[in-house]
Order: C-alpha cells, then structure tokens, then sequence
C-alpha cells in the first residue's frame, strides 16, 4: 500500500468536489459523504496500523525524493490523530443530520465539510512547512464557511473577528517560513531538523530562538494559548452546536499538534522555547478555567474550557520528557473525543430545553435520565476523575512533571482540576437536579432526544474504553512519546539514509 | 537592494499595523491585505535576490535563481485572493445585518 499516506487527503477532495455538482440532491450528498467518511475511517485505521507494525509510513510526491519534493509522513502520532478526526467527523455528520435544517444542507454544506476534513488531514501528515501552511488554509477558509454558515447577526459578527484574527496570524506564519527559509535554505521538516541543530551547534541559536517564538505566536494563535485566546469563547459559542463540537474538538488540537511537532521536532535544542511552553501552558489552563467557573452558560462553559485544556498540553510539551509527550498525547486524544461529545450534549439540552443559559433551565434529569446520565460520565471523565480517560493522561503528565521538578506548574494545573470540576458540576447541578423548569416547558416536557444521542453513544463508550483498558492504549502513547523524543527516527524514515 | 526591499516591508508592516488597529471594517481588510503583501516581499528578499538565469534546464546550469520562493509566493498570493474575497463579502453581510462598520459598536457578547 504505498499510496496510503495520500488517502486520507485525497478520498475527501475528491468526493468534495464531485458534491459541488451535485447540490440538489440532499440524500445523495448524505450518502456520498458518509461512505467517503467511512472510506477515510478505513484508510487510517490501515495506516495506524502500519505505522505501528512497519514503524512511519512516508510517500514522495511525484516521486521526488525527500528535501526536494513534496512529502507526507505517518508516524504513529498523525496517524492516530487522522483516525480521531475520522472518527469525529463521522458522529459530527450525523449529529448534523439530525439537527441541521434542510436549507443549510442546500448551501454546499458537505462540500465545505468534507474539505474542512481535507485541511485538518492534511496538516497532520504533512512534512513540509509550506504544505503545512496551504493544507491550514484549506481548513482555516473551510471553517471561516461553516462558522459564518447560517448568517444570525451575533454570527456574522464573532466569525468576522475569527476570520481577521486567524488571518493576520497566517500572515505571520509565511513570515516566520519566510525566515527560516532564508536561515536555512529548506522547508522539508526533516531537513530543517538537521540543518537547526547544525546551526545550534555553531553557536547560531539568536535567530532560531526568534524564529521559534513567531513560530510559536501562529500556532498559539491557532490553538488559543494564554494571551492570544481571546477570539475563541466568542467564536465557538457562535455557530451550532454540532459545528462547535467539531471546531472544539479538531482545530485548536490541529494548532496543539503543530505545536508538538515544531517544538519536538525541529526546535528542541532551545530550552528557553521548552520553559516560554511551560510558563504559557501554566498560565493558559489557570486562566482559562477561571473563565470558565466565572461563566453561566453551558455552551460558553465548555467554549472557555478548551483553553484550559489545550494548556494541560502545552504543559506536557513543555515538560518535554518522553513520558510528557505519552501524556499529552492520551490527554489530546481524551479531549477530542469528551470535547466534542460535551457540545453534543450542549445541544442536546438546547433541543430540549430551548436555552443554554443556566439559570433558565433546571430538572432535566427527572424528564431525560439518559441524557443527564451520559452528561454525568462525559462531565467527570473531562475532570479527571480515576476510572474514565481524562484522569490517565492528567496523571501521565502530572509525574513527567514532578520527575522533571517543575513543581510549581504541577500545582496549577492540579488546582486547574479541581476548578474544572467544579465548573462541570455546577452545569449538572444547575440544569440536571432540582424542579423541572424550562422556557418552552409545556410543550416540550417528553420532547424525544433519543436520535441525538445515538451519536454520542459512540464518544461516551470510547471515553470509558480509554480509561478501563487504559493499558494497551497508554503502551501505544507511550510508544509515541519515544518516537517524538528521538527525532533521528523521523528523519531516517524520511530522509532514507 | 536588500536594504531598499526591506525598508519596503519595514513600511508595509507599519501602514497595515496602523490600518489593521482602526475602528473601520474595510480598513481593517485593507490593512490584512498590505500585511500579507509585506510577508509576500519578505520571503522573496529574505531567500535571496539574485540577477541569475531564470531556472530553466540547459540555460547557465550554475547560475540558477532560487525558484522555490516564486512558487511559495504564488501560492500565497492566490489563498490571500481567496481569503480577501471572502472576507469582503463577510464584511458586507456584517455591515448589512448590524448597520454599522465600526469595530466598537460590533463588539460586546450580547447573544443576539
């Protein structure tokens, strides 16, 4: 199989495309796009496999060899995470189709879906810089479609402030290719990881460190770290839900990730960018939790917990240690899948309830037991609490972080725990317990919400799977935490010296 | 030319600071436009101005110009089109649903 790698990139392109022919047809575009979502699940579900049997899997382009060409590289960590966003985008699909009305899906809703699919692919396997940078505006102009999608006014405004944002800090990511290029004469990252620690060892690292840190302005823009967070909890609390959970879940861990690879990859000589990671990441999760505790809305709750979260991994990068980078790597997985099932459950309760304020809705659990039930598990398991998935990958990094000594950034985020908690609880409590009373209550006292849960039942078993048999998984992160510290791997694979 | 090139950029990035830090919704656009001109310039300057032969195979084989910059640029250009247009016209539906251009008045977390 030696086109695997293209696959995943290349299925949704294509049916992407055909779709835009097609637009009339609403079942005929359901169809197509699930089975291509299907054909996606498979491809990855080979690479990881691959990639896991046959150690990474690369493909030049047009057969070019590898500084020169174009290359695509799956190595346990992409590929895993092209199966996660698979798996995502396949519930996201049909917890579209079941909450969506039918004017959006006549606006070239699945074309825009499947390339939103294309960007977030493509950015995870590539391994090259600039391709890096077009495979995220396939997904940056993809997303800027469907978070304006719908055009309601508080909408049009929140996307237009993403879409400035997300742009001017693309502006700086050709610029920050622009200075590498011309520091080191290359973009294939391999390439670049050789060339980097030549020059760190001639003593060149001023420039690197600049570099590194603009390097770090794009990507932490693009994964809402400490002080360039401040478009996210508008602009996911925008759009609908189920187009919140795929942003939630998919695009700041896109930016998380190339922050992984950058800063294990290329720039790991530097240990000023490894202590900015650890400081930001410390300060990231702190501060976003306080706004999410500060909060009384159950979608701006969760908006404003992804920063939290993507600090925890910005924290394990930071850490740097092989055991870190298991851990961050469990705790991204873990919060792909809760994330999402979270602003699922969002909506589920605004189907319901007709609100997603807090204080307008209480006593959910007496007219949906299995709703709040499942919330219940969700909830938890992003907490942290021991037998679901949130909790290995937060112990994970809480001991790299005390083998490392970095006692003061463990406190936090420890502290970070306990308020997340308390923020989950204080949406179960609030909208779950108490006397049944919503704003539409009359009507809707046994409106059914079993269809919107059958995409969640998916995300909520994988979360308890994650966590009871943690074993094998946390062997396979851990594999990968080996794999990221010792970047000669990567570059013998795709370099073939 | 060097130093000409990248005290051009150098003016580009103020006029697009400026532009982008106004309270106007099209200046605003303007001011992302010059910016991406400016990261456009730059990564030609910074990968070499050259008066070789245009990279063509058998003509002065040694003096090659660098052709990757021109075709990362090119690429840049044509997603800087894309994005432009359709921030224009996101603008345009902004201005026509809350009857304002004006940063200020379309700020706030009303959920309207």
């Amino acid at each position: 199989m030696i086109n695997l790698v293209v696959l995943p990139i290349l299925i949704p392109l294509l049916i992407g495309v055909v779709l835009i022919f097609f637009k009339e047809y609403k079942n005929l575009q359901r169809i197509l796009t699930v089975s291509s979502m299907l054909l996606v699940l498979l491809a990855s579900t080979t690479l990881v496999y691959f990639a896991y049997a046959d150690g990474i899997q690369t493909l030049a382009l047009g057969d070019w060899p590898a500084p020169f060409g174009i290359i695509l590289v799956g190595d346990l960590l992409s590929a895993s995470l092209v199966w996660l966003a698979s798996i995502l985008g396949l519930v996201t699909l049909f917890y579209t189709y079941q909450t969506f009305t039918a004017e959006r899906e006549y606006h070239y809703f699945h074309s825009f879906f499947l390339f939103l699919i294309v960007g977030v692919n493509g950015s995870f396997l590539t391994g090259d810089l600039f391709n890096l940078f077009v495979f995220f505006e396939v997904m940056l102009i993809s997303s800027f479609i469907l978070i304006s999608f719908g055009s309601k006014k508080y909408q049009l405004r929140e996307s237009l402030k993403y879409v400035i944002i997300n742009t001017v800090s693309s502006m700086f990511f050709i610029i920050a290719v622009a200075y590498i290029y011309g520091v080191t004469g290359t973009l294939n990252m391999a390439d670049l990881s050789i060339k980097v620690g030549e020059l760190y060892e001639a003593g060149n690292s001023g420039i690197l460190t600049v570099i590194g840190l603009v390097f770090l302005f794009v990507f932490g823009t693009k994964s809402a770290i400490f002080p360039l967070y401040f478009w996210l909890p508008h602009s996911y609390f925008a759009p609908p839900a189920a187009m919140a959970a795929l942003f939630g879940g998919l695009l700041t861990k896109v930016g998380v990730y190339t922050v992984m690879r950058m800063y294990t990859l290329i720039f790991h000589h530097d240990q000023l960018i490894f202590n900015v990671l650890l400081i930001v990441g410390g300060l990231t999760m702190f501060i976003g939790v306080l706004g999410a505790v500060a909060q009384f809305d159950f979608k701006r709750i969760l908006a404003v917990h992804i920063v939290s979260q993507v600090g925890y991994m910005i924290m394990g990068i930071g850490i740097g240690t092989s055991l870190a980078i298991a851990g961050t790597f469990y705790f991204l997985a873990h919060n792909i899948i809760v994330k999402s099932a979270l602003f699922f459950f969002a909506g589920a309760t605004e189907h319901v309830s007709g609100t997603t304020h807090l204080k307008k809705m209480s006593g959910l659990l007496k007219t949906h037991p299995y709703l709040g039930w499942l919330f219940f598990i969700s909830a938890i398991s992003l907490a942290g609490i021991p037998p679901l998935s949130g909790f290995f990958g937060k112990f994970a990094l809480v001991v790299a972080g005390l083998e490392a000594g970095h006692y003061f950034v463990i406190f936090v985020s420890l502290l970070t725990g306990v308020l997340t908690l308390f923020s989950m609880m204080k949406i179960f409590i609030t909208s779950f317990w108490g006397e049944v009373k919503f704003p539409d209550h009359a009507e809707s006292e046994k409106k059914p919400v079993g269809r919107l849960l059958i995409p969640i039942l998916p995300l909520v078993f994988l979360t308890i799977l994650l966590g009871v048999a943690a074993e094998p998984f946390f062997a396979f992160s851990l594999e990968m935490g080996e794999q990221l510290t010792d970047p000669s791997i990567y570059i013998e694979s795709v370099l073939k010296e | 030319m060097e130093i000409l090139m990248i005290f051009m950029i150098g003016i580009f990035v103020s006029v697009a600071t400026y532009l982008i830090l106004t309270k106007s919704l099209l200046r605003v656009i303007l001011g992302v436009v010059i910016l991406s001109h400016a990261a456009h310039l730059l990564l030609l300057t910074l990968s070499g101005l050259k008066l070789g032969s245009p990279p063509l195979l058998g003509e002065e084989a040694a003096s090659y110009a660098d052709p990757l910059p021109q075709a990362l640029i090119l690429t840049a250009i044509v997603i800087g089109f894309g994005i432009t247009a359709f921030m224009l016209v996101l603008a345009y539906r902004t201005y026509k649903a809350h009857g304002t251009d004006n940063f200020d008045e379309l700020r706030g977390s009303e959920d309207d």
